[in-house]
């Protein structure tokens, strides 16, 4: 990947156990409870990573939590991270201030596989937050435009209030090379836009399912009604890729916190193939 | 000049898709062509559900009136979709507003006429259902998922 060729050598991992500084250049708030980091690396260095992969960052003093990366791959000094408050330290990561150095270990998972899809149509099916793992695929699959058919974006929000990169979104929508499909669960009486499911978008998607390859990032309870919206169009789930969420805590597959089935997710996952871990979803202890 | 009925632009309404053609029949003598200028209201809440109606263009806002937030929209429809389900059950109500956001045009449905030929018919009746129930049933998982509200504030 081009973005990769970017970076030397010695700028990808060392020791995947040893956090590099980072400090928080920008601090942007997005919606309610939802903010993006834009972090330099205090040694200079750039930063590579494929899309869908994540880091775990660590805010001093707090905690360290994996963090998926938002940013473009192809920008490998600036490090974007769009975070989340919900839990206590994300909740402290809110309150950080531009200045603050932070420890990032990563890149760690698999990408998204976008190998897969050059030559074929692509639907991008997510909601609210769900946006941010899903923005450097969809970037990098703009950046190389002419290697995919249709090029579809689904997204999904609870109101007109919390769209996440509603700029981005307005961008792609103007382009004439790619479909966006916005819905809200609930909105006032004047908004003129699709108001209901992400399924109602996905059902409207002018796509070839038979040629198809569908990203899926939503909350697992939302993930199994996508997939199979999507079977009804004909993509089946051999052409489905989604990312899960686990406790990941080493990032390198030693520790066994995100053990998902016979797969750990920081370096089997958090991208899989749908109809590879289809069994694994009705299996309520994982 | 033959004037040409609206059999053709019932059977190509997904809803109708695969009647066979006497009960396509039978559909298109309950139906019309009906147009709504956007603010338009299809339906309020409370009236008699005596329409239903198959948007062939424009987007139908489903909303519900709800002290302190005005009337707030809960779903809409375009295209190839269908605009209330209340007609088919007891005591045939609208339990919310429909409203053109632009303007509609649709096929609209004498639901009285209709509900008339199923209970004369129970074979053009099953099949009537089987085509309207698919749309409860997702309409239900969808109420179910957005009540989930996984990306709401953590309680």
């Amino acid at each position: 990947m081009d973005a990769l060729n970017a970076v030397t050598a010695a700028d990808l991992i060392a020791d995947p156990m040893l956090p590099r500084q980072f400090r928080i250049a920008q601090v942007t708030r997005e919606v309610p409870g939802v903010f993006t980091w834009t972090l330099k690396s205090l040694d200079r260095r750039g930063f590579g990573f494929q899309p869908g992969q994540f880091n775990m960052v660590w805010l001093p003093g707090v905690g360290e939590i994996p963090l998926s990366i938002s940013g473009d791959c192809r920008e490998p000094y600036t490090l974007v991270h769009t975070i989340r408050a919900v839990g206590p330290v994300t909740n402290m990561m809110q309150q950080a201030r531009p200045g603050t150095v932070v420890g990032v270990r990563g890149p760690f998972g698999r990408p998204w596989p976008i190998e897969a899809a050059v030559g074929c149509d692509v639907i991008f099916v997510t909601s609210t937050v769900g946006l941010a793992p899903l923005r450097p695929l969809i970037v990098e699959v703009l950046h190389r435009r002419d290697d995919f058919g249709k090029v579809v974006i689904c997204y999904g929000s609870r109101g007109t209030e919390d769209i996440l990169f509603e700029a981005d979104l307005h961008e792609w929508r103007a382009r004439f090379d790619t479909n966006v499909h916005v819905t809200v669960h609930a909105a006032h009486s004047g908004y003129r836009g699709r108001v209901g499911g992400v399924a109602a978008a996905i059902n409207i998607a002018r796509i070839d399912g038979a040629a198809t390859q569908a990203f899926v990032c939503r909350s697992e309870a939302l993930t199994r009604q996508a997939v199979a919206t999507l079977g009804e169009r004909g993509v089946t789930g051999d052409r489905v890729w989604v990312t899960l969420e686990r406790s990941m805590k080493c990032g390198i597959g030693l520790c066994g916190h995100c053990q998902f089935g016979p797969s750990f997710m920081c370096k089997d996952g958090p991208i899989y193939r749908f109809d590879q871990i289809e069994a694994l979803y009705s299996v309520r202890e994982l | 000049m033959a004037i040409e009925g609206l059999a053709r632009i019932v059977r190509e309404q997904k809803m109708f898709a695969g009647l066979n053609e006497g009960f396509i029949e039978l559909a298109a003598g309950c139906a019309k062509n009906v147009r709504f200028d956007a603010d338009g209201y299809l339906f309020r809440t409370g009236e008699a559900a005596d329409w239903l109606y198959l948007v062939r263009g424009g987007r139908v806002a489903l909303e519900v009136v709800t002290p302190g937030r005005g009337a707030v929209q809960f779903l809409s429809l375009g295209a190839g979709e269908v605009v209330g389900i209340s007609w088919l059950l007891p005591p045939f109500r609208w339990g919310y507003d429909a409203r053109a956001v632009e303007p509609v045009r649709a096929v609209a449905m004498d639901a009285r006429c209709l509900r008339d030929k199923c209970e004369a018919d129970h074979d053009l009746g099953y099949a009537v259902l089987k085509r309207f129930l698919p749309v409860l049933v997702e309409r239900l998982q969808a109420t179910r998922l957005q009540m989930l509200d996984v990306y709401g504030a953590p309680r």
